[in-house]
């Protein structure tokens, strides 16, 4: 059985049908990308997956257990992080804080501060600004700081929404080797992008989400092949 | 030169109260985006609680005190559960008028129980006056600066370095992160009116002390002036309510003192005219304060 196993979702918003009955399902230890257009329900589904949007119809199952009925606050306790687009960072408390908020659910206070330590092993810069507060670090900073406050709650799976937007492309490098390097250390990942090109250059396999239907999945090496995704997604 | 000292600490004093009032305020605005126009009540209703825990049912003065900001605590969870919090999502003027009609439910409530007659009530606080030099500080001053300096001092602390108060932070800023880190957001925001309600349990019973009298109506006039208080300082900062209460305090006790004691209130809603003429968001209020 899949880690995560999305089945025939819908979500709504008021009278409009966003996500029109998707299913699709996400192994241990895979990079899954989820590609596709402005506004084609990618975001939607990830806030369906950790509680923030209801789902209408459908199930979604993480090990064995259902989520659409746990509320948003107890997902995170199951393992599963979400890096929000637009990284929704705590604006107004320090790096610190940020990442103290990451591990609201851990209570060893010694624990946490080993997990800083890791997290500032892999993201320096974090450890430079520990003291600084979070609204006045760079775009890229800020992202890394969304994902080293994910870690802190240790994970099993993360979610990743849009992590290059607004990003030079040095830093969508950057980020996307820190992605890789979050998969090799055990964290299966689930990435949302419409940087296709870049999604595909790391994941095993996607899905191709357009206005809310899933209308294409393969291996990332059958996607990049596709004739319909290279004209839409990879800009060829 | 005594006399403006004097004013100055009665300033301080009344400042106090609606320093207290003003955090209510402040910090339910910061939590659920809310004015509560009812926050004043809470005030009459601790204030009438100490009455009838001391008065009526004759429990001792400690327990009574902690028994009315229990009840006032309690007031402000219930009132959130059951009013604000099915409108969550509603325009913001039927919040708007959800809260003023919750203010007069309470008003009527007090009217129907004890009646329009104003209740004398003696003051529990028994410290003599003390004089410095040739300045006399009346006893009720001395403990109103205290409990509201420690309160204050407490508040402070706990807001920035415990995990609750982080969360507070966490959910006025953002409720879905906060939501996606694991806080429960509906108890925060219980919490904080529980905390608010309480601060203004404290701020009625220093109230009646002063003034000596109940009414159900008593909560209205500080409770407007400590509104205006957390706008002066910056509605949505802590340290703001904090020093726009203390301002708004002294600002009218010395109008009223050596300009007039009528126009006093006008006197207070020109200075509050006049900083948000100049800065909008109040005296410590946008960026880098830290709201709740
Ligand atoms: N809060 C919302 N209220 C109403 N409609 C929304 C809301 N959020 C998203 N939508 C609509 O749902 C659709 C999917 O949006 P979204 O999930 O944000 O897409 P994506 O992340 O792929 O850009 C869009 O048509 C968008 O306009
Ligand atoms: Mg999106």
């Amino acid at each position: 059985m899949a880690m995560l196993e999305i089945k025939d979702l819908e979500v709504y918003y008021g009278a409009i049908r966003a996500i029109k009955g998707i299913s699709f399902e996400v192994e241990a230890g895979e990079v899954i990308a989820l590609i596709g257009a402005n506004g084609a329900g990618k975001t939607t589904t990830l806030h369906t997956i950790t509680g923030l949007v209801p789902a209408r119809k459908g199930s979604i199952q993480f090990l064995g257990q259902e989520l659409t009925r746990i509320p948003a606050h107890k997902i995170v306790t199951l393992g599963i992080a979400h890096v929000p687009e637009g990284r929704r960072i705590f604006s107004e408390m320090t790096v610190y804080e940020n990442l103290l908020m990451g591990a609201y659910i851990r209570k060893n206070r010694k624990e946490t501060e080993e997990t800083i330590a890791y997290v500032y092993e892999r993201f320096p810069r974090l450890k430079e600004r520990a003291k600084q507060i979070a609204g006045t670090l760079s775009g890229g900073e800020q992202q890394m700081l969304a994902m080293g406050r994910a870690l802190m709650s240790h994970p099993k799976i993360m979610l990743l929404d849009e992590p290059s937007m607004g990003l030079s492309p040095i830093l969508v490098s950057e980020i996307f080797t820190i992605i890789k390097e979050i998969s090799a250390a055990g964290t299966t990942v689930l990435l949302v992008e419409q940087n296709a090109k870049k999604a595909l250059s790391i994941a095993d396999r996607g899905y191709v989400l357009e206005t809310g239907n899933i209308v294409l999945s393969g291996t990332a090496d059958e996607l990049k092949e596709d004739e319909s995704v290279r004209k839409a997604y990879l800009g060829e | 030169m005594e006399s403006v000292i004097e004013q100055i600490i009665n300033g301080l004093r009344t400042g106090s109260i609606y320093a207290l009032i003003a955090l209510g305020y402040t910090m339910v605005y910061g939590i659920a985006k809310m004015i509560n126009f009812a926050h004043g009540d809470i005030i009459m209703v601790g204030a009438y609680s100490l009455y009838v825990f001391i008065s009526l049912l004759h429990i001792p003065v400690i327990l009574s005190i902690l028994l009315s900001i229990l009840v006032c605590a309690l007031l402000g969870i219930t009132m959130e559960k059951v009013a604000y919090k099915p409108l969550r999502n509603a325009p913001p003027l039927a919040v708007l008028i959800t809260a003023i009609g919750m203010s007069f439910l309470l008003q009527s409530l007090a009217l129907l129980i004890f009646k329009a007659n104003p209740i004398p009530f003696k003051s529990i606080i028994k410290l003599a006056p003390v004089k410095i030099g040739s300045i006399t500080i009346a006893g009720i001053s001395i403990i109103t600066f205290l409990v509201t300096t420690l309160i204050m001092i407490f508040l402070t602390l706990f807001i920035r370095y415990t995990k609750a108060g982080r969360a507070m932070r966490a959910v006025s800023e953002d409720r879905q992160a906060a939501e996606l880190m694991g806080i429960d957001v509906n108890r925060t925001i219980s919490m904080v009116f529980a905390i608010g309600s309480a601060l203004g349990a404290v701020a009625g019973i220093l109230y009646v002390c002063q003034y000596q009298t109940l009414q159900p109506t008593l909560g209205a006039l500080p409770g407007i002036k400590a509104f205006v208080a957390a706008v002066f300082g910056g509605i949505g900062s802590v340290p703001g309510a904090m020093l726009g209460g203390i301002l708004l305090g002294v600002i009218e006790s010395i109008s009223k003192a050596y300009i007039s004691s009528e126009l006093a209130d006008a006197i207070v809603f020109s200075v509050l005219v006049l900083v948000l003429l100049l800065k909008p968001s109040g005296l410590l209020g946008k960026n880098r304060i830290e709201k709740v």
